[in-house]
């Protein structure tokens, strides 16, 4: 039970994030399947359903990432398209939520309001929507336009793009289609759909042609860190990704986060914060961590091990021994050339610091690079027996450091079925996780308001 | 299949007398009469809705039709050329095409399902993955059907590019001409990129080698670095190949004085939608389609020619004119379509379909007027007649959309350059 408290319990939000395009996705593995074929989507989506958790996560890529100029095959490699799997995935469920990860770089708002739109109207209410930028011309070698932004402003454009598609989903009110075949009045207005947007980034009018779908609007995620990344969520997003911490860290950040919502005119319940977190289970804790050492070894092979080290040095390390210390030299501080297409690479904004930290640690520890690589990355987030896990998971929400998690676990598409069976009835139990589904939305499932079209449009856009 | 049973007395499959012919239906919300949605049968507040499209999409599966085609548009639908109507009598708005085929796919299992997507102002890399994914979600089962636009008001939604204000009596002018030729010629642009991307993963590039801790085979992954007047793509795709390697690309084709629309079906497509009005049109079209194909250097591919018809059937001849009569009362003027509209009977029509098929079509894709009325008498009317003449399939013989077609799993350009 957690702590003693005069609070009434909070209800923990759970989705699940199909493993993707990293090394935490263990593919040697016997068990792992695929991870295009839709029988895996399916099963994947059937368990997290049958688990009742808030929705289902997709990550996104728009390009396959290059490591010395060379496609990387380390790790899993491939994904299909994000609209189209998730459209698919609501005709084999009925409540789960569908999230998706969509660019703000590569895309232009009138194609993607439809599409978030239609997946709306396609799940029933189901559509939810992690907005992304992209920030790298590599990205852009695949597209129309290229890489046509300078770095800084792909940021407002991100903005203003949120900004327009809500006014997108705003120009229809939800009255409009009347459909009254006696008098043969389809739409009640003929304007309906009408927007203008004038703008740093788009120019543009006319009519919207999608009719308001069953949430409005989809819900609306944001991931980032940064300044800037937390003031983009709390002015307009949904939920907000962390990443997993310390029971502290998780404190400060939930804080910080949530402070930030009164002065955007917001309520403490109107921004949920959900780290994405991995676990490892056992039998018992000893068994769990046993486990978790021999995943953390399949998901850092030596090679994997000198790979990573290149996003910090910048620098081929091919010739290093994975089993040996550290490179001696430093990293290359130029232009990041050596690794492209990595989300990591800018986790690392002082490399000659890290490579120092590193070096010092792995010659404290004794460690090689391989070791290395497996003690700063890669840690499951939670391991233990499911009793441990599910204490754990409930002590950091209810003490304020999440509001849930998003879920992903290392293995295609089996991952998710051990927590269902086992640490789901525990939260269930303890009355912190629902049995049923009480509504039918995706803003049902995480509590929030269902966004009235009348409400001003530039909520996000400020 | 189990619901072939269901359909009226089917005759036992005997030595054909005629050539087989395919048949799709070309779904567009309440049907093509744009007073559809007034029948009792429509539906029109639930054309949003899943199960609207389940519903359609199952019933011409029950027909053993080859495919639906779904329509879609970056714009308002509107009767006129580059501007929205301003009608409030009609159907107005509709889901993204490639959202309703994923959503049917996993509920049917053998019909092709081929959404529209237009080329002028989306992205070739998008739309190759997203195909590409329709094709996995349906086993085998996707294609797609390009469109160009020329909408001035289309062009207003993506800010990005404008079109002159176009009239009907502007369609022969030069400036005119020359804009339709390039917008059919980047469609073809478009139609290569997303084919290069679907090859550019060879069929076994993930090899999950343990050994060396290779996912994939970097060496079987291709950039396509395709460069054409309007955009450029590197590639590859991040979709693995296909399942059919190819999904079918479609496209429809007036007759026109540039010859671009002919162009596009014979460099690019498997399946050309024609609309010619009688046979000796049939024929000229069918002529000129493969001299385009001829030029284009694929003589000896296949590329299906399907006739489109927009279809009134009922059992009574006089009852399908009356209900035609009776919609175009409602809209308000007389119904007229680019393609052939037919009046009649599921007999009378399948008359029709084998006369046409002589000038060398080899299937149609019909256009029901309303779809909750004219797609059921295509199914259960028309296939069944259809099938007594041993003209169509009494079972599916294939589980992809090629296989239906009879159209054979391409082999990977990149592949079969560097083997």
């Amino acid at each position: 039970m957690s702590k003693s408290t005069s609070k009434p319990l909070k209800q923990i939000h759970l989705a699940a994030h199909f493993p993707g395009v990293n090394n935490t996705t263990v593919w040697s593995d016997p068990e792992a399947g695929s991870h295009i074929e839709f029988s895996s989507f399916a099963h994947f989506a059937r368990t997290a359903e049958r688990a009742k958790f808030d929705f289902l996560f997709l990550a996104e890529g728009l390009r396959l990432r290059e490591q010395g100029g060379k496609i990387y095959d380390l790790d899993v490699v491939g994904r299909p398209d994000t609209f189209t799997v998730l459209s698919a995935l609501a005709a084999v469920t009925e409540h789960l939520g569908l999230t998706g990860t969509i660019n703000s770089t590569f895309n232009e708002p009138y194609e993607v309001a439809r599409q978030f739109a239609s997946l709306d109207h396609l799940s029933g209410g189901r559509a939810a929507w992690n907005v992304v930028t992209s920030w790298d011309a590599f990205t852009g070698e695949n597209f129309r336009r290229g890489g046509f932004l300078p770095q800084e402003e792909r940021y407002s454009r991100a903005k203003e793009f949120l900004a327009t598609a809500n006014e997108l989903f705003d120009s229809w009110h939800g009255d409009e289609i009347v459909a009254d075949q006696a008098s043969g009045t389809f739409l009640r207005d003929a304007k309906a759909g009408a927007f203008v947007h004038k703008g740093q980034h788009f120019d543009i009018e006319g009519q919207f042609n999608v009719p308001r779908s069953p949430q409005g609007r989809p819900v609306v995620f944001q991931a980032g860190d940064s300044e800037d990344g937390r003031e983009f969520a709390a002015a307009g997003a949904d939920a907000i990704f962390s990443r997993y911490s310390t029971l502290k860290e998780g404190q400060a950040f939930y804080t910080d986060v949530k402070g930030r919502l009164a002065r955007h005119g917001r309520t403490h319940d109107q921004l949920l914060i959900l780290p994405a977190a991995t676990f490892v289970l056992g039998d018992t804790d000893a068994e769990a961590e046993e486990i978790s050492r021999e995943v953390r070894r399949l998901q850092v092979s030596g090679a994997t091990a000198i790979k990573h080290l290149e996003f910090v040095w910048n620098r081929d390390l091919s010739a290093y021994d994975p089993e040996g210390p550290l490179p001696d030299i430093d990293p290359d501080l130029g232009e990041h050339t050596i690794a492209r297409g990595r989300a990591q690479v800018r986790m690392y904004r002082d490399p000659l610091a890290t490579a120092r930290e590193w070096r010092e640690r792995a010659a404290a520890n004794k460690w090689s690079i391989r070791d290395l690589v497996i003690e700063t990355g890669n840690r499951q987030a939670f391991i233990g027996s499911p009793a441990t896990v599910a204490e754990t998971i409930n002590d950091f929400v209810q003490a304020d450091a999440s509001d849930g998690f998003i879920l992903v676990p290392h293995i295609t598409p089996g991952g998710l079925d051990g927590f269902a069976d086992t640490v789901v009835p525990l939260l269930q139990e303890r009355g912190v996780f629902r049995t049923e589904y009480e509504g039918t939305t995706l803003r049902d499932h995480l509590g929030l308001a269902h966004p009235d079209a009348e409400a001003p449009a530039e909520r996000a856009a400020s | 299949m189990s619901s072939s049973s269901s359909l009226p007395s089917p005759t036992p499959p005997s030595s054909p007398s005629s050539a087989a012919l395919h048949l799709a239906v070309a779904l567009d919300s309440a049907g093509w009469h744009p007073a559809a949605w007034r029948e009792p049968v429509a539906r029109p507040d639930e054309l949003f809705t899943a199960s609207y499209w389940t519903d359609l999409v199952s019933e011409a599966e029950r027909g053993l039709l080859d495919f639906v085609t779904i329509e879609d548009g970056l714009g308002p639908q509107s009767a006129r050329l580059s501007e929205p109507d301003g009608r409030t009598d009609q159907v107005r708005g509709r889901l993204d095409a490639v959202l309703i085929a994923a959503r049917v796919a996993p509920l049917t299992s053998h019909i092709g399902l081929v959404p529209t997507v237009v080329a002028t102002h989306t992205e070739p890399f998008h739309i190759s993955k997203a195909i590409a994914t329709l094709d996995y979600v349906s086993t085998g089962r996707a294609g797609l059907r390009v469109q160009a636009s020329a909408r001035r008001h289309e062009a207003a939604h993506f800010g990005r590019r404008s079109f002159p204000k176009l009239r009907i009596e502007d369609l022969e002018t030069p400036a005119l001409r020359e804009l339709i030729v390039d917008l059919f010629d980047e469609a073809a642009d478009y139609v290569e990129a997303v084919r290069r991307l679907w090859d550019s993963w060879e069929d076994d590039a993930e090899i999950r080698d343990v050994a060396t801790g290779r996912f994939v085979d970097r060496d079987k992954l291709h950039y396509i670095d395709f460069e054409g007047k309007y955009f450029s793509v590197k590639g590859p795709s991040i979709t693995p190949r296909p399942p059919q390697g190819q999904p079918l690309v479609t496209a429809l084709a007036h007759e026109s004085t540039t010859g671009a629309p002919f162009r596009l079906l014979g460099r690019s497509t498997d399946i050309g939608y024609v609309t010619p009005h009688d046979v000796d049109e049939a024929r000229a079209i069918v002529a000129a389609v493969r001299t385009e194909q001829e030029a284009a250097g694929r003589a000896e591919e296949p590329l299906h020619l399907f006739g489109d018809l927009v279809v009134f059937l009922d059992n009574d001849p006089a009852a399908a004119v009356a209900r035609k009569e009776r919609l175009d009362a409602l809209a308000g003027y007389p119904y007229t379509s680019d393609a052939k509209v037919f009046t009649g009977t599921p007999v009378q029509l399948a008359d029709l379909l084998q006369e046409l098929q002589q000038a060398g079509l080899t299937g149609f894709r019909l256009r029901p007027a309303v779809a909750g009325h004219d797609l059921p008498a295509i199914t259960r009317g028309l296939v069944p007649e259809l099938q007594r003449r041993d003209a169509f399939r009494h079972s599916y013989e294939a589980d992809t959309l090629r296989g239906l077609l009879g159209l054979a799993r391409p082999a990977n350009r990149y592949a079969a350059a560097h083997a």
